[in-house]
């Protein structure tokens, strides 16, 4: 009988620990140790509640909501991830939050974006909570080499050829890097960037004139890159060894570079091809799983992760802009003024071509990446014949958007049904 | 009584349970995910889908290659080691507990150690330009220079997985008796003779099973692999693993998991047959 009251009291001291336990927010996003630790101490520090921030490789990320969906209650209250990683999901695995959009009206939100949150389908399933976008970045050192005429926020993939070429014979080694290494994001390179540069698409036009016009003008560029670009990452790392004096990358993949040494680089907006200046943003959405444990506490959080107040933090401690209007101070570090700068003339260029990430692919969204990717693996690194090669991808592309059925996205005419490949 | 002849099996069980649990499981759910079609078709989608990409002859030959070139150097290597252990008097614990270090350090953190040795500013070529043997530098590991990206693999792995063999190798020479080596001695057989006809087929059983192992673990070769040639050096592995977390598509995951199974299986089989080890001696 005397074990009664301990088991008891046990039972109520667990009990009271579940009540009171903490906010997990289980993010793909502020991955790197020291950018999870800003993300803690900076953006969710102000919080009243403590929040346990769970940063999480994107494959384990939707492995585990996936596996989680069935069960009655998760454990989880907020995710964060990019708009191809929650879209990837199960709709059903993100509960509606049509409801804070009133909330939400007047932040300034834009509305292309928050149509983007509703993942092709009626309902909100999450809310744009910042934004990125990928820029280029150059070493000063290279600046003397840039062909003549050339404008660095008016180039164009011509200019970038003679460019690499130019630094290459003055310095003896090929100087130009791209992110083509496992972690890598050539294929957002390749699908943002320069299809939409050269085909004014990314899918329609997959095989195209215009698309093998691209791909020897890219071999060409190739020529002159690094070719340690295989292994690149995070393009910050090259540029500070000085292995690469010009690169492409996601602003949060050279934002070491431009704060370790501010003068010793600057940033500037992707070069045009023939059908405009290609370039795509990146969303990251915040979105509250069907079964979380306390959906009230979920959508307070949601609340103030948009006031401007936390979207500046969050912008300190992740590098990814605001998606609300917000007064930037000019305290911020060196990264965020020079990419701020690059990413406003690049999105305001006249030729600029908008192109968003692919959506509505649902769980074929890696496989989609792989298609691009393998293109340029077969075509650039192993010379395969270009037309050969894209007339064995091209059928695989057009079953897993018809396996999707996605829609067209911008660059591409919207399309009725699946999205044709020519 | 009768509890005691029941004993031996309570005390397997949790393990057997555990085994069911965790291996048998998984295991046959891989099976059925591999012949299962996303559509959910039971064929050979699957396989007809990794076979068609431009990744599996690559990775099959990366993978086939490897085993094949770390495998018999290691054997060599261990066999060699391993009488100069069994010579030692003094030390030899010592030079064992050296020698096994890398079986400590787990293969990521091997494939780490050898990109920091290998890369471009690594210390193999700081060592080189200090000592004015080459001029700056070179970046030699890369998607270019296949063979040389091969070789590095190659140097890590042997230089990791020795020691497994090597410890298997050494328990097994202690079980050999003396008597038959020092009746060769007697009869004026030579050191290679002793070697040849006594020493290496009393070691059949534990090469056996080195073997075994050993092909084992080079047929699932990965972190290695994936630090030292990252996408440049795909094997079946890396395919697999890409298949399942960066395409989503755990259908074709898992038709590479049971092809790499199925190579197992058949590289054992053939071990077990052509080193046939007689039953008396098991």
């Amino acid at each position: 009988m005397r074990k009664m009251p301990t088991a008891l009291a046990l039972l109520a001291l667990l009990g009271s620990t579940s009540a009171l336990a903490d906010i997990t927010f289980f993010s793909t996003q502020a991955r790197p140790l020291e950018e999870a630790q800003q993300m803690r101490e900076i953006a969710l520090a102000p919080y009243a509640e403590a929040i346990n921030y769970m940063p999480q490789e994107t494959g384990t990320f939707l492995s585990r909501l996936e596996a989680e969906k069935t069960s009655p209650e998760g454990a989880l209250d907020l995710l964060g991830g990019l708009h191809g990683e929650l879209g990837s999901l199960t709709p059903s695995i993100l509960a509606p939050l049509d409801d804070l959009q009133g909330s939400l009206a007047d932040t300034g939100i834009s509305q292309q974006y928050m149509t983007l949150g509703k993942l092709g389908g009626e309902k909100q399933r999450y809310i744009p909570w910042m934004q990125a976008t990928y820029i280029m970045a150059a070493n000063r050192k290279a600046l003397p080499y840039l062909p003549e005429g050339a404008d660095l926020n008016a180039l164009s993939y011509d200019e970038l050829l003679a460019w690499g070429r130019n630094m290459q014979e003055a310095t003896g080694s090929p100087k130009l890097g791209f992110p083509a290494g496992r972690k890598g994001l050539i294929h957002r390179f390749l699908e943002g960037y320069l299809y939409p540069s050269f085909t004014h698409s990314v899918v329609r036009e997959f095989r195209s004139a215009g698309a093998v016009a691209m791909w020897q003008k890219f071999r060409k560029i190739w020529a002159v890159t690094n070719p340690r670009s295989t292994a690149y990452g995070f393009m910050q790392e090259p540029l500070l060894n000085g292995e690469v004096w010009v690169a492409f990358d996601h602003t949060a993949r050279l934002k070491d570079a431009f704060n370790k040494q501010p003068d010793q680089y600057v940033a500037f907006p992707a070069p045009a091809g023939p059908s405009g200046r290609g370039y795509m943003p990146v969303v990251a959405g915040l979105a509250v799983p069907a079964n979380a444990p306390n959906p009230d506490a979920s959508r307070k959080l949601i609340r103030y992760l948009m006031t401007p107040e936390a979207q500046i933090r969050t912008l300190r401690a992740t590098n990814f802009f605001p998606v609300v209007e917000a007064e930037l101070p000019d305290d911020l570090p060196a990264s965020i003024r020079m990419s701020g700068k690059a990413v406003a003339a690049q999105s305001s260029a006249d030729d600029a071509v908008l192109s968003l990430l692919p959506s509505g692919l649902g769980q074929q969204s890696g496989l989609f990446n792989k298609i691009y990717r393998d293109a340029f693996v077969q075509i650039v690194l192993r010379d395969a014949d270009i037309e050969e090669t894209l007339d064995i991808l091209a059928p695989r592309l057009q079953t897993l958007i018809n396996t999707s059925g996605a829609g067209c996205w911008l660059p591409d005419t919207p399309s009725d049904g699946p999205c044709p490949v020519k | 009584m009768k509890h005691d002849r029941w004993l031996p099996y309570y005390l397997i069980a949790p393990s057997l349970l555990f085994m069911g649990a965790f291996f048998l499981y998984p295991f046959i759910q891989i099976f059925a995910e591999a012949f299962t079609s996303s559509d959910g078709d039971v064929g050979l989608a699957n396989f007809t889908r990794i076979y068609q990409d431009f990744n599996f002859w690559p990775s099959l030959k990366n993978t086939l290659l490897l085993t094949g070139v770390v495998v018999p150097v290691q054997l060599v290597l261990a066999i060699g080691m391993a009488l100069m252990v069994t010579k030692m008097n003094k030390g030899r614990d010592s030079i064992l507990y050296i020698w096994t270090i890398p079986l400590g350090i787990s293969d990521l953190a091997a494939g780490i150690i050898w990109l920091a040795i290998l890369e471009q500013f690594g210390f193999l070529n700081s060592f080189l330009s200090a000592v004015s043997v080459i001029d700056a530098p070179a970046s030699w590991l890369n998607y270019q220079n296949a063979f040389a990206l091969f070789l590095a693999v190659v140097v890590a792995e042997i230089w990791r997985g020795t020691a497994i063999v090597l410890v298997i190798l050494v328990s097994g020479m202690g079980l050999i008796p003396k008597e038959y080596d020092e009746a060769g001695q007697v009869f004026g057989a030579s050191y290679w003779q002793r070697l040849w006809k006594i020493t290496l087929p009393m070691l059949r059983p534990s090469i056996q099973s080195a073997l075994i192992l050993r092909t084992l673990l080079a047929l699932e070769v990965f972190a290695v692999v994936m630090m030292l040639g990252g996408s440049d050096m795909p094997v079946l592995m890396s395919e697999t693993f890409d298949w399942q977390f960066l395409y989503q598509q755990t259908g074709a995951a898992a038709a590479y998991a049971v092809l790499i199974m199925l190579i197992s299986v058949v590289i054992t089989g053939c071990y077990i047959k052509f080193l046939n080890v007689p039953k008396e001696a098991r």
